[in-house]
């Protein structure tokens, strides 16, 4: 494992005790989980610390787990150009409670945190400018949950007669295909059935 | 004389405007010729590329990626590529690497020659756009020789490349690595020192290396705002440690600088594809795992064990253990990143895909105010927008 991730990890935890919740090293990559109010001021402080520089916030994503008390995870990529090193920001919501915005802290959050409401429906506190951004003018719900439908609930179709679009609901003529390869094969294992003989043991 | 009243005007600018780059309606609020606030609205070519993924095997997503920026599309897979090999644990083969870095080259002239012609074409220059076209014509042949598909490669997998590079095409890459320059050359004098390209570029939509960090800037138009940073040589992956190349760097970063950029890493990129070519070594071109990569055609006629394995990974795909990662490669736009969440199972739990696209569009409003409106469609130009990879 990377040890001057470790160490930074550790000098952030140190730094913003009562705010950050875990750190995580997995895969040489660091993260960490902080509490929500206190995002703002962690990013900040990420950015303008000597030994963090994190300068460039690359990408602000919504993850939905619904098994979860609190079902949404917000991400931030941050990105240090003079430590060459990237850190990654999570805080946690529900559909309810809102997450502080950073387009104070950085300008290239807005459309990002306006996307997460988009496809999530994450709410974000006094962000300028909370419009949908990805779907379509006047769409409902929020796309990206995994309780929204892959095939979505409306169609659009050029009508002749009232020479406009309009909105039907979906007609699937063959119902949607969702094969399940987890069940019953219990998945692909290190070895299949019958490889032992490959190799000779039997 | 009465006062009269002057009010702001509101203009649409696109949805099906030729310099709008695809499906950009730009709702730009006017002060006479003067913009005082642009607002893009983006989402017209939204296809759910994110939430199709969750619903397809690790191997099946790779296409989607073709069809985000449909300019360079190996780049995208590359990004995916790396992805998965990180949280499966494994790393594509020499001879697989050097191909994957010498396509991620073409794709990256293949992208530049677009870019700085489309932008001459939108400041008056039609000729750059009749001759990139011919050489962006003989580099997707290469495409399709080595893969089937002009542009949607479907090329790079996860542990390595589909196919290796069939006889003959090195050779052809290697002739046609001499005459470009020659192109090169060309367009620069066409476009570097003519008058009527300076007066429209230079000095328009000006960004400094500050801003240009704050609002999230990668790749040409990062650099062009004098900012020394490439991935492929602060974070290499696969074979970009190996190989020998600069880093062009632009000072003012307004839109000239931006078509510098470009036109200097098209030669950088020349170099990278030569030594590629040369130092490519002989051996297999994906990893040598049943489990991960199909097994080659042959040994599926006579081994049973061929034959399940090849039919398990078409119809369930691999088993991605428990992880996350978010895995960057330096596209010819800049920095695409992919943050996949994988939760075990054969399919991605999560997959974003961040597009640099996405954040240079974002700053439209900061680039263009107190610009003339002609000058929307030079700032749009030089920001290389592609509709694919901002709405996805």
């Amino acid at each position: 494992m990377d040890l001057a991730l470790r160490d930074l990890g550790e000098y952030v935890q140190a730094a913003l005790h009562e705010a950050v919740l875990s750190v995580d090293t997995g895969r040489d990559e660091l993260c960490i989980l902080v509490k929500t109010p206190a995002l703002p001021r962690v990013l900040r402080y990420l950015r303008d610390d000597v030994n963090c520089q994190f300068k460039q916030l690359m990408d602000v994503c919504g993850v939905d787990y619904p098994g979860r008390a609190e079902r949404f995870e917000v991400v931030y990529n941050l990105l240090s150009l003079t430590h060459n090193r990237r850190i990654r920001v999570k805080v946690r919501t529900d559909e309810r409670t809102p997450v502080p915005t950073v387009t104070s802290v950085f300008n290239s959050a807005g459309w990002w945190e306006r996307e997460a409401w988009d496809l999530y429906g994450i709410l974000f506190l006094e962000h300028p400018d909370l419009r949908r951004i990805l779907t379509d003018y006047g769409f409902e719900g929020h796309p990206l949950r995994k309780d929204f439908p892959l095939t979505g609930y409306v169609e659009v179709r050029w009508d002749d007669e009232q020479k406009r679009i309009v909105y039907e609901p979906v007609k699937l003529p063959q119902d949607f295909r969702n094969f399940d390869f987890l069940s019953p094969w219990e998945g692909m294992q290190e070895y299949l059935p019958g490889d032992e003989k490959a190799d000779g043991k039997h | 004389m009465a006062e009269t009243q002057i009010k702001n005007f509101t203009l649409n600018f696109g949805p099906q405007h030729p310099s709008a780059h695809g499906v950009l309606r730009l709702v730009l609020e006017m002060d006479g010729e003067t913009i005082e606030r642009a607002d893009p609205h983006v989402g017209l070519l939204h296809r759910g590329t994110e939430k199709l993924i969750e619903y397809k095997t690790y191997l099946q997503a790779v296409p989607y990626f073709d069809r985000l920026d449909y300019v360079a599309p190996q780049n995208q897979e590359h990004a995916f590529a790396l992805a998965a090999e990180k949280l499966l644990g494994i790393e594509a083969p020499p001879r697989g690497q050097y191909i994957r870095v010498l396509y991620a080259e073409i794709g990256r002239v293949l992208n530049h020659i677009f870019t700085v012609c489309a932008f001459a074409m939108d400041v008056g220059a039609m000729t750059p756009m009749l001759w990139g076209f011919e050489q962006r014509e003989i580099l997707m042949e290469f495409c399709e020789r080595v893969c089937g598909a002009r542009m949607h490669m479907n090329y790079f997998r996860p542990g390595g490349v589909a196919l290796d590079m069939p006889a003959g095409l090195t050779d052809d890459i290697w002739t046609w690595s001499e005459q470009f320059p020659q192109c090169i050359d060309d367009l620069e004098e066409l476009l570097t020192e003519n008058r009527i390209f300076k007066q429209r570029a230079v000095d328009i939509g000006v960004i400094d290396a500050t801003q240009a960090l704050d609002w999230g800037f990668s790749g040409p138009c990062l650099r062009a705002s004098g900012v020394a940073w490439d991935l492929r040589k602060a974070q290499p992956y696969d074979a970009y440690d190996r190989v020998d190349f600069d880093v062009p760097v632009g000072k003012h970063g307004d839109c000239y600088d931006r078509y510098l950029v470009r036109m200097y890493e098209m030669r950088e990129s020349l170099k990278i594809i030569r030594q590629c070519l040369q130092e490519m070594p002989s051996g297999p071109v994906r990893v040598d795992d049943r489990k991960i990569a199909p097994p080659p055609r042959a040994e599926m006629k006579h081994s049973m064990e061929a034959l399940i394995h090849h039919f398990k990974l078409y119809t369930e795909g691999y088993h991605v253990p428990e992880g996350e990662t978010y895995t960057v490669v330096e596209a010819p736009k800049g920095e695409f990143g992919v943050y996949l969440v994988a939760d075990g199972t054969n399919r991605p739990y999560r997959c974003k895909i961040r597009t640099p696209g996405f954040a240079h569009l974002q700053a439209m409003d900061f680039l263009c105010r107190g610009h003339m409106l002609a000058d929307v469609v030079a700032v749009l130009g030089s920001l290389d927008i592609v509709f694919g990879e901002v709405d996805r």
